[in-house]
């Protein structure tokens, strides 16, 4: 294996001056400290929105309670949903799909490692402008600082008119800027995934990981550039005198709707897969089994990232589209629930017979396959035009979106998070913290979103800083937020594991899962440039062919 | 509200029993994993519990806006149609439910036998075509009915007998007018019971002059947003008099939150009388001349009109009839003149970032004009 010398690990580095390490880090063009660098950004941002939701959750436990003011609390969700979109979710992703895709297809570094750290960069300055906004710039009539337009910054809203000052150009740059570091980086995975592979690593071999972010790049690549054209759009009516969303001189408000929803519903799919593709690798290696129905699995995620391209406008089922439009957005938005039922299934499949190990991460993907199957359901019911027209706008939609994103990908990451931190680190997540860290989410999470459904379906709208008294939403409301306060404890518990096992968690070794793809072949963490010598693969599970030399999959395939 | 706060009391104590459980049995690795499906479990019943509790209320009017409380015909429809879905979807989830329960149960490792692997399955045809080919058939049977009710409320013809009014939203209030009865109020909306017999429906023609708004009422309709440049519709037939509440659901800005909305649902004789009160001509009490004249010689003009006097703003409510009406700022506070006189002074005090200014009046002349106000009945 690669001698010590090569290796790379902070906990070498001291003794050295801290501008050298700090030097190191910022001109990295290593895929790995890249991926810790995406994987940081995000766990920062996280906390920073964790924080923004308390507050929200604060301001609603009571009907007419004076917290903060409507001012305020405008800004706030615009930040949370903003932060927890586009700094946190996209850029933690991408940080695990820069550490693991060069590792388990094979290959020594990303394809563009130069255009790697450009992305990041990029996507790190969209969310210092963001938040700067805070000290920069004024938003709606009699309104301080911060984006306060909602995370869709539905026209007019956005003109000149109604948002003076610069809070909304933040929102527009900081956006537009990301977006180009997410294209970077869906260019660089999909380049890696296609030319890097190692000797005999086909299509057919990958590791469902790679695949499946193979299918989220060219995702990004469709979908962010309709938002970044609309994101110059928009600068162009605020800045140029256009008139694209300037409903006061003929433009359409509806037209930037579309543009948005063109990339905000691919995206909920873009945040998922990858978290499809977590799932994909850690139910096989905790249930002692392979994936069940590898092809299957492949053509559902191809199959749901085509149609899902097709279901945006069923989040404007209210905005009068006409009985035909709505009927196909119905149709098309209850397809893409056959692919990713496929996928709930399969993983079914994948356990059934196996002999399941209740290690942490596999708690957080068990935890995944219920709350995501909930979700999907709640989306069907979203998809059912008519029964949307009463559940859109409401807090319905927020708790569904949030079992979504909490439920599903959220799990999915903490699962990540349990899986490969010892590759990362050289370091095992206590198991006890990660428990506790388990249920107290899990308890919070149900608190607060199982009963989030409820005030919805008794008309309760999204986004109101304050409601009124004896609707039947205070004391649910109320549940709602301490449910919340148990999820923040939780995320502490869960940053505590993550610093006090750097320093004090059993050594990892090379492979302590006992699992079958390449990033486990090398040292934890692994050594600079991967592989001292580039492997040959002969099936989908390298590892295992290695360990059952009289039994491995290459004879099956 | 005892119907709220009794399924509210009873999530907390499907809740602590979870807790409870998941605590006592945490040794135990089966039991833990039985007593989080059963937790689970009984956490959704509990869910699903209260949202029928929701839909078994009382008959009259309530102030709980509930959409399973439909009082008219398009809500009726997607009250049917979402019990329709939620069997479906509640089968489809105590299936799969099921079947994860039990593979995590049953297949988990027992401590003994490790180190032999499970048998490696890699995959079946026929069972993954039955899960591909089953989901198929139930979307076909659920967008067979989606489109019919899309059609049966959305392209619904409009009978002759049917009341048509404009409603325009602004920042952050309703505007209402009845063109065939000449007719302009703001945030408080009456229409007519509607006989099955003799339906008189209220078609509603939606606009915007500023931002994008959404008009909901969960008992009586879903909700259509009023979009600026663009003209959207929805329709209404309660066949129940009452009162019913809802608010603007589109983010409008500051104060979307307290864009409230009140539809008072008239019997024949109320509406009738209703409508003769709102076209009488506004009535000048000759007492209150003072209260008049700071009226019109300040800014309220601009924005508000009275008819019969110099105002005809219309950035704000018409306040010809103010007086008709039970509540000011759409909704955020009683009409009374303790309030009226609070929202002239200080509007922030009741609806932070409202686009009412604040008219820092003398005490005379804020007396003087609340009392002037107080004759437009």
């Amino acid at each position: 294996m690669a001698s010590d010398a090569m290796t790379i690990r902070t906990a070498e580095a001291t003794g050295r001056p801290w501008v050298e390490i700090l030097h190191e880090w910022v001109t990295t063009v290593d895929h790995k400290r890249l991926g810790i660098l995406y994987i940081t950004y995000a766990l920062v941002f996280l906390v920073i929105g964790g924080i923004e939701a308390m507050i929200i959750r604060i301001q609603l436990m009571y009907p007419h309670f004076n917290f903060v003011s409507p001012q305020v609390f405008n800004r706030l969700f615009t930040m949370h949903g903003t932060t927890m979109i586009f700094f946190v979710a996209m850029p933690v992703l991408f940080g695990f799909a820069n550490y693991l895709v060069p590792l388990m297809v094979g290959a020594r570094d990303m394809a563009f490692p130069r255009l790697n750290a450009f992305s990041f960069w990029l996507s790190a300055f969209g969310g210092f402008l963001l938040y700067f906004s805070l000290v920069g710039g004024s938003g709606l009539y009699g309104a301080g600082t911060a984006p306060d337009v909602g995370w869709w910054a539905y026209a007019p809203l956005t003109a000149r008119a109604f948002s003076p000052g610069h809070s909304s150009d933040y929102w527009t740059i900081a956006v537009l800027v990301s977006g180009f570091g997410s294209i970077g980086t869906a260019i660089n995975i999909i380049a890696t995934i296609l030319c890097m592979r190692c000797p005999g690593m086909t299509l057919g071999r990958m590791p469902l990981l790679a695949w499946l972010n193979l299918v989220m790049g060219g995702m990004v690549l469709i979908t962010i550039s309709p938002l970044a054209a609309a994101q110059i759009m928009l600068l162009i009516d605020r800045y140029l005198g256009g008139h694209f969303f300037d409903t006061q001189a003929g433009g359409s408000a509806a037209i930037w709707m579309h543009f948005f929803w063109i990339f905000g519903h691919p995206e909920v799919y873009i945040l998922i897969i990858p978290c499809f593709a977590f799932m994909s690798e850690i139910v096989p290696v905790f249930s002692r089994k392979p994936i069940f129905g590898y092809p299957v699995m492949v053509g559902a995620t191809v199959c749901i990232g085509f149609v899902s391209l097709s279901v945006w406008a069923h989040h404007m089922f209210t905005i009068g589209m006409g009985s035909y439009a709505n009927g196909f957005f119905a149709i098309t938005s209850m397809v893409v629930g056959v692919p990713t039922g496929i996928k709930i299934f399969n993983w079914l499949g994948t356990m059934w017979g196996g002999k399941i190990q209740f290690k942490t991460a596999m708690l957080f993907c068990i935890g995944f396959l219920f709350q995501f199957l909930i979700a999907g359901l709640t989306g069907i019911m979203l998809a059912s035009a008519p029964f949307d027209w009463q559940l859109s706008l409401s807090y319905f939609v927020v708790a569904h979106f949030h079992y979504v994103i909490v439920g599903g990908i959220l799990f999915a990451l903490f699962a990540a998070f349990y899986y490969w931190y010892p590759k990362i680190t050289g370091r095992m997540l206590s198991e006890s913290l990660g428990k506790l860290h388990f249920w107290l989410f899990f308890a919070g999470f149900h608190l607060t979103f199982d009963l989030m459904h409820i005030p919805g379906l008794l008309g309760m709208p999204r986004r109101i800083y304050t409601y009124e008294p004896g609707r039947g939403w205070d004391t649910l409301n109320f549940l709602v937020s301490i449910g919340a306060f148990v999820q923040g404890i939780a995320i502490l518990v869960f940053v505590a594991n993550l610093v006090v096992s750097y320093f004090k968690g059993a050594k990892a070794g090379n492979d302590p899962w006992d699992a079958w793809t390449l990033e486990w072949l090398v040292s934890s963490p692994p050594p600079a440039y991967n592989f001292a010598s580039i492997p040959t693969v002969a099936s989908r599970r390298p590892l295992w062919d290695l360990k059952h030399p009289e039994d491995p999959d290459s004879r099956y395939e | 509200m005892s119907q709220p706060t009794a399924f509210g009391a009873e999530s907390v104590r499907v809740h602590s029993s979870f807790i409870r459980m998941t605590k006592a049995r945490y040794n135990s690795r089966s039991k833990v994993f039985l007593g989080r499906a059963v937790g689970a479990l009984t956490l959704l019943t509990g869910v699903l519990l209260a949202a029928a509790l929701c839909t078994a209320s009382e008959p009259q009017a309530s102030s709980v806006p509930s959409i399973f409380d439909s009082r008219s015909t398009p809500a009726d429809s997607i009250r049917h149609f979402s019990f329709f879905v939620l069997s479906i979807t509640g089968v489809i989830f105590l299936v799969v439910f099921t079947l994860l329960t039990y593979a995590i149960v049953k297949f988990r490792d027992k401590s003994g036998d490790r180190g032999r692997e499970p048998a490696q399955v890699y995959g079946s045809t026929q069972i993954e075509l039955a899960w591909t080919v089953i989901p198929i058939l139930i979307v076909a049977v659920l967008f067979a009915a989606t489109a019919r009710v899309i059609h049966a409320i959305e392209d619904a013809p409009k009978p002759s007998t049917a009341l048509e009014v404009t409603v325009i939203g602004h920042q952050f209030w309703w505007e209402f007018r009845y063109p065939a009865l000449a007719i302009v109020t703001a945030n408080e909306l009456h229409i007519p019971v509607s006989d099955p017999d003799h339906p008189t429906p209220t078609f509603l023609k939606l606009l915007s002059s500023d931002t994008d708004h959404s008009f909901w009422i969960p008992q009586l309709a879903g909700k259509t947003d009023l979009i600026p440049n663009r003209v959207n519709g929805t329709w209404l037939d309660p066949h129940e008099t009452g009162l019913f509440l809802g608010q603007c659901a589109q983010y409008c800005g500051t104060q979307h939150a307290k864009m409230l909305l009140r539809v008072s649902v008239d019997g024949p004789e109320a509406f009738e009388a209703w409508v003769k009160a709102q076209k009488q001509p506004p009535v000048q009490d000759e007492k209150e001349t003072a209260g008049r004249r700071v009226f019109e010689t300040t800014a309220c003009v601009n924005c508000h009109a009275v008819g019969g006097t110099n105002a005809n703003g219309r950035f704000g409510p018409d306040l010809t009839h103010l007086m008709s009406r039970e509540t000011i700022a759409s909704g955020a506070a009683e009409n009374n003149r303790e309030k009226l006189r609070l929202w002239i002074q200080d509007p922030d005090a009741i609806k932070p970032g409202s686009l009412m200014p604040a008219m820092k009046l003398s005490d005379n002349d804020l007396d003087a004009l609340v009392r002037y106000l107080e004759t437009l009945r």
